[in-house]
């Protein structure tokens, strides 16, 4: 009865606290809209509309209708044609275009006989994801309506696109934010809200007084709790709406894996705090933990694409596994039982953790 | 005013070594109930660790404590239901209002529900904050502030209250009221132990303890310390006494002179007789003319002499 009171107080102490610091109410509710809109609107793996130039050495209507085709796929567009290959370098040198193409004098011959490639493409290949689409652009088929004699050839494979059939970009970055912007609120926003007590002399108060440990804690992480369910609401509503994310699996599933992540990163949150000892050490050290989250966990890259050590490393990340969970829940339509392996990395993680940030936390200062 | 000697906190060895530094060195300790118990010490001399090892927030190196019969080491959380605590920096949220702060306190204090309104209200009364109830601490003045931890410190009504520098942001007027506050609570049983680098408000306590480099140097009531302290001190009132200090500054015998207006304070070991003939023969002889008259030692005194001869002491 009397650690029910004392963590009410706790709790109602943090809300109270909260209301009143704008900024960090700001942010709670800011980082995620920043982020879904940036990540919706801004960031984009399909590429479209690279600059490219060419070069027609042959200039027969072949080669024209050739360049028209290609520059209706939309993947390119066209900025100017120039007198030689040379001057096509130059300006992949001087980054105004991304793709060059460069048809040689014996075009017409060439498509004919069909025994070596038709023209040329100069990529900007430092950046990998514009070589991919230079060989997107490769494997356009042949085909002139005018000639005839060329027979239109069927491909080996054919794609299937499950889920995501118009390939936008946002139906996978919505669900994978959730788990990064959780990522954020649970460990830096818990642990700098501790961290502040510490800094601001008022747990030298606090740990004079009968409030136990897990009472302490408890207090102050359950409004965050809460926070970090709102802020789920937040990116998958708007996710929605702005961009049509679907929804497919059931939404009690999508609030059992939250909760799960949640606890996991609530207790990171929490064992920072028992070793920073001011709020700027807490963020220091949050984001020791952020990069990695975001980089190699499968949000922004696929994780089958990294190297077995870095895949090593991700497993051990929370938002690894989450990432998984609400893939799979949210666009798959996929049961959470079918998932327990990642249930169950993550509730290892926050057994350790959370026995680490007990077993820290002391009520005496030495 | 005081009951049969009962003794509320007792110390014995009590050390605290932080690394090469040794911030408490052997301190022994008994304190009455009810009575006011002051730690005189310039910072650093270990007034706050000491406290902090009382209070059991800080495990002693070697030595232990009993507060209220309870060990600080073994029965440090039982003991905090009955320990008052108010540190040396306002530690209360100074985003929150001093009602709300009140109001938490006695949450985590778990007072009785019905209690709980009746006590913070009694609180902001008695301490005269019931106008600013709903002001953010943050703002409040630092008299204002030290009320709010004070009031904070004494709503679960401890047996003991550990002030640590109390009233270091504070002016006079509200120093006077504070302690006027602290011997109400004293009466009514609560044993105050105070650090302060205040002579005066030394000076006020039943007893106290003079620390120095986490050695405790002496101890007993004011009185008690100024008869027993190992020097004279002489008061003279000379018309240049800037004159008389350079003259005085001479003679070997004196072991302090601190100037006080056109007063000066000497001090002198007690092995000589009679000071007051020492002091007039100097100033004759320099042709200075001067009253002299023997004192009995302040607090400033006590604390010059007895650091000073613990100094000698570990010179030699």
């Amino acid at each position: 009865m009397k650690s029910l009171i004392r963590v009410f107080a706790i709790m109602r102490k943090e809300f109270l606290q909260l209301s009143r610091d704008r900024l960090t109410f700001g942010m709670i509710v800011g980082i995620p809209l920043g982020q879904l809109l940036m990540f919706g609107y801004a960031i984009n793996t399909d590429v479209r509309n690279l600059s490219a130039a060419y070069v027609d050495e042959s200039d027969t209507h072949i080669s024209r209708e050739f360049i028209a085709d290609i520059t209706a796929s939309q993947v390119i567009v066209m900025k100017q044609r120039v007198a030689s290959v040379y001057e096509l370098e130059q300006l992949l040198d001087a980054g105004s275009i991304s793709i060059g193409i460069a048809i040689p004098g014996d075009f017409d011959r060439r498509v004919l006989e069909r025994d070596r490639q038709a023209a040329q493409l100069l990529v900007d290949g430092a950046d990998p994801i514009i070589a991919g689409v230079a060989q997107q652009l490769a494997a356009l088929p042949l085909r002139f309506d005018s000639q005839a004699r060329v027979p239109k050839q069927a491909t080996l494979l054919e794609v299937r696109n499950y889920y995501n059939p118009e390939r936008r970009s946002a139906v996978n970055i919505v669900p994978g934010l959730v788990g990064v912007i959780l990522t954020m609120t649970m460990v830096l926003f818990t642990s700098v809200a501790i961290v502040r007590e510490k800094e601001r002399g008022n747990l030298e108060l606090l740990i004079n007084t009968p409030i136990k440990t897990p009472e302490l804690m408890l207090g102050k992480i359950f409004p965050y709790i809460l926070i970090g369910l709102i802020q789920l609401v937040l990116v998958l509503g708007l996710g929605w709406y702005f961009f049509q994310v679907p929804i497919r699996g059931s939404l009690i599933h999508v609030l059992a894996a939250a909760l799960v992540f949640i606890a996991a990163n609530l207790s990171l949150g929490l064992l920072v705090s028992t070793v920073a000892a001011t709020q700027f050490q807490a963020m220091q050290m949050a984001f020791f933990f952020f990069l990695p989250s975001i980089l190699i966990s499968g949000f922004m890259f696929p994780f089958d694409g990294m190297p077995v050590a870095a895949q090593n490393i991700a497993e051990i990340l929370p938002l690894t596994h989450f990432n998984r969970m609400i893939r799979g829940i949210v666009l798959r339509g996929a049961d959470i039982t079918s998932m327990l392996d990642e249930l169950l990395a993550l509730a290892i993680f926050t057994a350790v953790a959370l026995t680490l940030a007990i077993l820290r936390f002391s009520k005496r200062l030495d | 005013m005081m009951n049969k000697k009962q003794i509320a906190i007792t110390a014995s060895g009590l050390t605290m070594r932080f690394g090469s530094l040794v911030a408490v060195n052997n301190v022994d300790l008994e304190i009455e109930k009810g009575s006011i118990y002051g730690f005189l010490g310039p910072n650093g001399s270990g007034n706050s660790t000491t406290i902090r090892m009382l209070c059991g927030l800080l495990t002693p190196s070697s030595g232990s404590a009993t507060v209220m019969g309870m060990d600080t080491k073994k029965e440090s959380e039982s003991l905090k239901q009955k320990i008052g605590y108010m540190t040396q920096r306002f530690s209360l949220y100074e985003d929150l209002s001093v009602k709300e702060n009140l109001q938490f306190i006695s949450e985590i204090y778990a007072v009785p529900g019905k209690e709980r309104k009746h006590r913070v209200v009694e609180l902001l009364d008695s301490f005269k904050l019931a106008d600013r109830a709903k002001q953010r601490s943050g703002t409040l003045s630092g008299g204002q502030k030290q009320r709010l931890a004070l009031a904070a410190a004494t709503l679960h009504k401890p047996e003991i209250l550990f002030l640590d520098e109390p009233t270091s942001a504070v002016d006079p007027q509200n120093r006077r009221d504070f302690w006027e506050t602290l011997f109400e609570l004293a009466e009514q049983g609560t044993t105050i132990l105070v650090s302060t680098h205040y002579m005066d408000e030394a000076a006020r306590c039943h007893r106290l303890a003079i620390l120095d480099e986490g050695v405790k140097v002496a101890d007993g009531s004011p009185r008690q310390l100024g008869e027993t302290i190992s020097s004279h001190v002489v008061e003279i009132e000379a018309d240049d006494p800037n004159n008389a200090r350079l003259c005085l500054l001479g003679s070997e015998e004196i072991s302090s002179i601190t100037q006080l207006g056109i007063k000066l304070r000497v001090m002198i070991p007690k092995t000589i007789s009679d000071p007051v003939q020492l002091v007039n023969n100097s100033l004759v002889a320099a042709n200075i003319q001067a009253k002299t008259e023997q004192v009995f030692p302040d607090l400033e005194d006590i604390f010059v002499s007895v650091t000073q001869q613990r100094r000698r002491e570990q010179g030699s």
